[in-house]
């Protein structure tokens, strides 16, 4: 009885500790060739520079990435191109480590960056059935035992003595997959590797890992541009760019979201805002965007910053002089700063119908702030909108000390040296 | 759920650790690496398990026609084929072990790029797979070694010689993973070692007695660098233990072989552990 009660409670206490712990985990690399490998001759050229201390650039792949994944639950990682996703799931699957931070995984781990790693076209099928499967950590008896249901579920039956080069690259992603679904673990990581195959079997797949997620409290944590398979996999999303999360929450808010962000650079039509003024002219669009990083959707600190707005008029109207000012709120309500700009109606603003504001070096401490934009024509109030261009600066490391500024700091950050 | 919970904590690369307890858990693994490597090499030969015959005897007869036919070299006690097919043995055994296991690493790079397991499963698996053909051929060995008691009546002590070869086969194969394994840290940075390996493989085939022996060497130092090489003692053992001639098992062993041996396996495990954390990020 003691001994069972204990068994019981042991079990209790683990299943309310989340699965997966990711615990402010920073992933630094060095920029440049230095991540390939390199000749004996490149390091000792290298040499007089590296003792100098100068050659090393670096930057941070992952950033203060800290989430959690509860038993039974499956989690997208969502993010474009260079947002930290692979480097993350690599940290997962302990292929690299990270250089700060911690993650915890409670439960056995099964990681699918690939499908068919270490294939061999030399080996017949069963032959890398057995491999592949030992490779992505199953025992050999427990392959033995699925061996039958592996083969059934890739519909390769009849090739399965077959060496490998014979197969077609279907059937090799089929037998591939086969594998992969059987593998028993609490907690899956997959790349997107369900890009991949036939459309038939695809759902084949995701049916079968879904089994697994749902029928054994198992914890899915996927990883994905592809929006539709994260939708069908996921039940909670997060976002990341440029190496941090920015957002976290159910699936739906999640892609809603991540769509937004992809969706061209803060590009915010005004033509539906409520506003004010006789309408001559009116602000029909604002962009703003960051000059330094133009892959972002982001503003990092100290970011150049162009803030673009676009008008719409009638030119046959008799339009002599425009003053634009743009106010910049924050959360709070309180205005941060303000721009003021003139021009006249001459041939060349009539052309581009856009006021440009570039920022060098935006001074604005992290946070969300709104923007006001007030146009004035011939000493009019012409469209004057309020809290519009919702943007983010991104709490990022200041200046490259890799640390943050604490909240509660004031609006402004100062570019200073320490002497 | 399962009976246990797995815990796994993953941390920034700690300072230094041997993971033999982590190694035995992925002895499965090890075993389907080695499977697989000899699976494969087989696979693609017509001849197969025959070339692993083929080689060593070709050489032998080149030696014996050489060195004893052509150039009237004694080999003691022991009959010309027997003593060289035993040097070209340990030989081949180190030789493809080492060249095997150096490039090891970068050969795996997509496997290690995606998987996690403890990355000395590699270089051991290229050891053991350069082991299969060692044993392999040690058919050929005894075969002509029951020709010759046949046809030539020498007495064989044979539990002497199985276990002097065991214990020289250990030595070779522990001083050739020491090797390997600090190459092929080295290699997944330094593609270099693809140039050095060959260069050096034949430096140490001149200082192994594999075509002479060590008692001709007169200039003493030169004898004390050749003493020190590990492979000279396994030939030696061995060598000295075939026929029933002499009482001594052990030659002369030199107070430095087990340092040189230990010492060159310190540094490869502390070579690769300290690199194996970023293999993935460079190789």
């Amino acid at each position: 009885m003691f001994c069972l009660s204990k068994i019981y409670n042991t079990q209790f206490l683990n299943n309310l500790k989340p699965i997966i712990e990711v615990n402010h985990v920073w992933k630094e690399y060095q920029k440049g060739i230095d991540r390939r490998y390199k000749s004996l001759r490149d390091t000792l050229v290298g040499m007089p520079n590296r003792l100098l201390g100068t050659e090393k650039e670096k930057f941070w792949a992952l950033e203060d990435i800290d989430f959690k994944v509860e038993a039974g639950e499956s989690v997208g990682i969502i993010g474009r191109n260079g947002a930290g996703k692979s480097t993350l799931l690599k940290i997962l699957s302990r292929i690299t480590p990270p250089t700060k931070g911690e993650i915890i995984l409670r439960g056995r781990v099964a990681s699918l960056l690939e499908v068919g790693t270490g294939f061999h076209p030399e080996l017949t099928g069963r032959e890398n059935v057995f491999f592949n499967g030992s490779i992505l950590g199953m025992k050999h008896a427990e392959i033995k035992h699925k061996f039958d249901e592996i083969v059934d579920f890739s519909g390769v039956e009849s090739f399965i003595d077959t060496p490998l080069k014979h197969y077609s690259s279907g059937m090799q992603m089929r037998l591939a997959f086969s594998v992969a679904a059987h593998l028993d673990s609490e907690i899956l990581l997959i790349d997107e590797v369900l890009a991949v195959g036939d459309a038939e079997f695809q759902k084949k797949c995701i049916g079968k890992m879904d089994d697994v997620s749902k029928g054994d409290g198992k914890s899915i944590l996927f990883v994905s541009h592809d929006v539709n398979a994260i939708s069908n996999l996921s039940q909670r999303g997060i976002i990341l760019d440029l190496g941090l999360k920015i957002f976290e929450s159910n699936i739906i808010d999640a892609l809603n979201k991540y769509v937004e962000i992809t969706s061209h650079n803060r590009n915010i039509s005004l033509n539906n805002s409520p506003r004010i003024g006789n309408g001559i002219v009116r602000i029909s669009q604002i962009c703003i965007s960051s000059i330094s990083n133009e892959t972002s959707s982001f503003l990092k600190p100290f970011d150049d910053v162009n803030f673009s707005i676009e008008f719409a008029y009638n030119k046959e109207s008799n339009l002599r002089e425009i003053k634009l000012d743009l106010g910049i709120n924050n959360l709070a309500g309180k205005r941060v700063t303000w721009m003021t700009a003139k021009k006249f109606f001459n041939d060349e603003f009539n052309q581009s119908r856009k006021i440009e504001f570039i920022v060098e070096k935006f001074p604005l401490v992290p946070g969300e702030y709104t923007i006001n934009l007030h146009c004035e024509v011939n000493n009019q109030i012409a469209d004057w909108i309020k809290n519009v261009g919702e943007f983010k600066i991104l709490n990022n490391k200041y200046f490259d000390t890799n640390l943050r500024i604490p909240q509660g700091q004031g609006d402004v950050q100062l570019q200073y040296t320490v002497k | 759920m399962s009976d246990h919970i797995n815990i796994t904590i993953i941390r920034p690369k700690k300072v230094f650790s041997l993971g033999i307890k982590e190694l035995w858990q992925y002895r499965e693994l090890l075993y389907f690496f080695t499977w697989k490597e000899i699976k494969v090499r087989y696979k693609q030969a017509a001849l197969g398990i025959v070339w692993t015959l083929l080689q060593p005897l070709s050489m032998m007869t080149i030696f014996v026609l050489l060195l004893s036919e052509g150039l009237g070299i004694t080999t003691g006690a022991v009959p010309a084929p027997i003593y060289y097919l035993i040097g070209l043995l340990i030989w081949n055994l180190f030789n493809h072990a080492v060249t095997h296991a150096s490039q090891s690493m970068v050969s795996n790079a997509n496997i290690i790029k995606k998987i996690y397991f403890p990355r000395l499963v590699i270089p051991i698996s290229a050891v053991l797979t350069s082991s299969f053909d060692f044993i392999v051929s040690l058919l050929l060995f005894y075969g002509l070694l029951i020709y010759y008691t046949i046809s030539e009546e020498i007495a064989i002590s044979w539990i002497k010689l199985s276990f002097s070869l065991l214990i020289g086969y250990i030595i070779t194969v522990f001083t050739a993973f020491s090797l390997g394994t600090f190459l092929s840290a080295i290699n997944v940075k330094y593609r270099d070692v693809r140039y050095v390996l060959p260069f050096l493989i034949q430096t140490l085939f001149f200082i192994t007695p594999v075509m002479y022996d060590t008692s001709i060497i007169k200039q003493p130092w030169i004898k004390t660098i050749l003493e020190l090489n590990p492979l000279n003692f396994a030939i030696e053992l061995i060598r000295n233990n075939i026929t029933n001639t002499t009482n001594i098992f052990w030659p002369d062993i030199s107070f430095f072989v087990p340092m040189v041996i230990i010492l060159l396996y310190l540094i490869a495990i502390v070579t690769f552990r300290k690199t194996e954390a970023y293999f993935a990020d460079i190789v």
